[in-house]
């Protein structure tokens, strides 16, 4: 069996404040959630080995430079026309645990089109592809942490976990934040969606309130009049042990 | 002091990940002319029944040559940042599970209480099937201070210890299969 390194109590100076917060019991999905199939033969049977955070752990990649490339905000204009569907801003902030901002860090996005099929090889949903519409796109956040996408509002499309399955309606992100530990790719969900009551990866988070952070607030003071409808969505990160000290 | 906010759970990648997430050329780390010995890093990625994961992606986070994070956070002032390395890295797994990096050896990092840690490379799992990455590392088959790192002495059992020791393959590459679930499960970190 893997052992367990020991809580040390005599911190290297280097380290100080510079341990992240582990995840409160439910607020993240397990590995093994049989609800949701494919979990059953990928989760690991042994229990992660859990050790005390270093340098390796804490760092990661930045992005504020642009070395990701061009920010590509905006999905409907990719292409020579307009891709069908119900056009959308969705908009929001990346955060800490404490609520302060994580700027210049890479937020990537990728989604089906309004009929609900992804621009992939292996997506052979009976649905049409647009022209019009790859789906992908990837900003920079501000230095407060902001970032801003106009895309089309993702539909629903079948899967064969379960008779009769349909995924809601999602837009898939990726987050890095300031180390390796933070990052997280995820899913954004719409509200009143009656489907997220009946998807098991949407339900493998217990926590309710945890959950719901997956679910964007319509927000009338995003949408643009007589064009697109606004969708707020905060991403919250892990963040440090010890709250910060601000200075000044 | 105010509650924290509740981290935004994990979601699984899915199986149309590539559509935003493939990156190709992200799996040469040394575009930049990096200092330091050039290796290759491939292997498989299977699952509980030792069959090949065909959608699975692999994230690599590395010090350079020195030993040296390109990041805030690491402020070794005997080691210099290499402005031709930013020590990340992406490979998506093939139609076989294969992955594979190019990318230069790192140098022993500092670990907690004076600790050095033996070199090796951070590596975060994503899949289908994957509610949350996995997080291991990749130690070198070769390399005399594996023998005092923290994390490879605080793994009691031996066979469990050699999954995060890549091995030195014929070509020269070091290979390091990621074995998901069952016999010769991969040791994942709790982080």
């Amino acid at each position: 069996m893997t052992g367990q390194l020991s809580q040390d109590g005599n911190t290297a100076m280097e380290m100080k404040g510079l341990d992240y917060a582990r995840p409160r019991e439910g607020t993240q999905p397990p590995t093994l959630y049989p609800d949701y199939a494919s979990t059953v033969k990928r989760a690991p049977h042994r229990a992660p080995v859990r050790f005390d955070h270093t340098l390796s752990e804490v760092t990661g990649p930045g992005f504020a430079d642009g070395w990701a490339g061009p920010d590509n905000a905006d999905l409907t204009t990719r292409h020579a026309g307009q891709p069908l569907g119900e056009r959308i801003i969705v908009a929001g902030r990346v955060l800490d645990e404490d609520g302060r901002p994580v700027p210049g860090t890479l937020v990537e996005l990728w989604q089906c089109n309004s009929a609900g099929r992804y621009h992939h090889p292996i997506d052979q949903h009976d649905a049409p592809l647009d022209p019009n519409f790859t789906g992908v796109g990837q900003v920079v956040s501000g230095t407060d942490g902001s970032w801003r996408f106009v895309t089309i509002k993702p539909g629903a499309y079948p899967w064969r976990n379960q008779p009769n399955a349909w995924r809601p309606a999602h837009i898939h992100f990726g987050i890095f934040g300031p180390g390796f530990i933070t990052r997280v790719v995820t899913q954004m969900y719409f509200p009143g969606d009656p489907l997220l009551a009946l998807d098991p990866i949407y339900q493998s988070t217990a926590d309710t309130a945890a959950r719901e952070r997956l679910i964007a607030d319509y927000d009338p003071n995003l949408s643009e009049a007589e064009w697109a409808l606004g969708y707020r969505w905060d991403i919250v990160l892990r963040g440090r042990a010890a709250t910060p000290i601000e200075a000044g | 002091m105010a509650d924290k906010l509740i981290p935004t759970p994990s979601q699984t990648v899915g199986p149309f990940f590539h559509v935003g997430l493939a990156r190709p050329e992200w799996s040469d780390l040394t575009a930049g002319n990096p200092q330091g010995e050039r290796i290759a890093i491939e292997g498989r990625v299977v699952d509980g029944d030792g069959a090949a994961v065909p959608d699975a992606l692999i994230e690599l986070w590395q010090a350079n040559t020195a030993g040296r994070y390109n990041h805030p956070d690491d402020t070794q002032q005997d080691k210099a940042i290499d402005p031709g390395f930013r020590g990340y890295g992406r490979s998506a797994t093939d139609f076989e599970g294969k992955y594979r990096f190019v990318t230069i050896k790192p140098g022993p990092v500092p670990g907690r209480s004076n600790a050095l840690q033996a070199p090796h490379v951070n590596l975060a799992v994503f899949a289908r099937g994957m509610l949350k990455q996995l997080y291991t590392r990749l130690y070198f088959v070769e390399d005399p201070a594996n023998q005092n790192d923290p994390l490879l002495s605080a793994i009691d059992d031996a066979a469990a210890r050699k999954t995060l020791i890549a091995t030195r393959g014929a070509g020269g590459a070091y290979h390091f299969d990621i074995v998901l679930q069952g016999d010769g499960e991969t040791v994942f970190l709790d982080i």
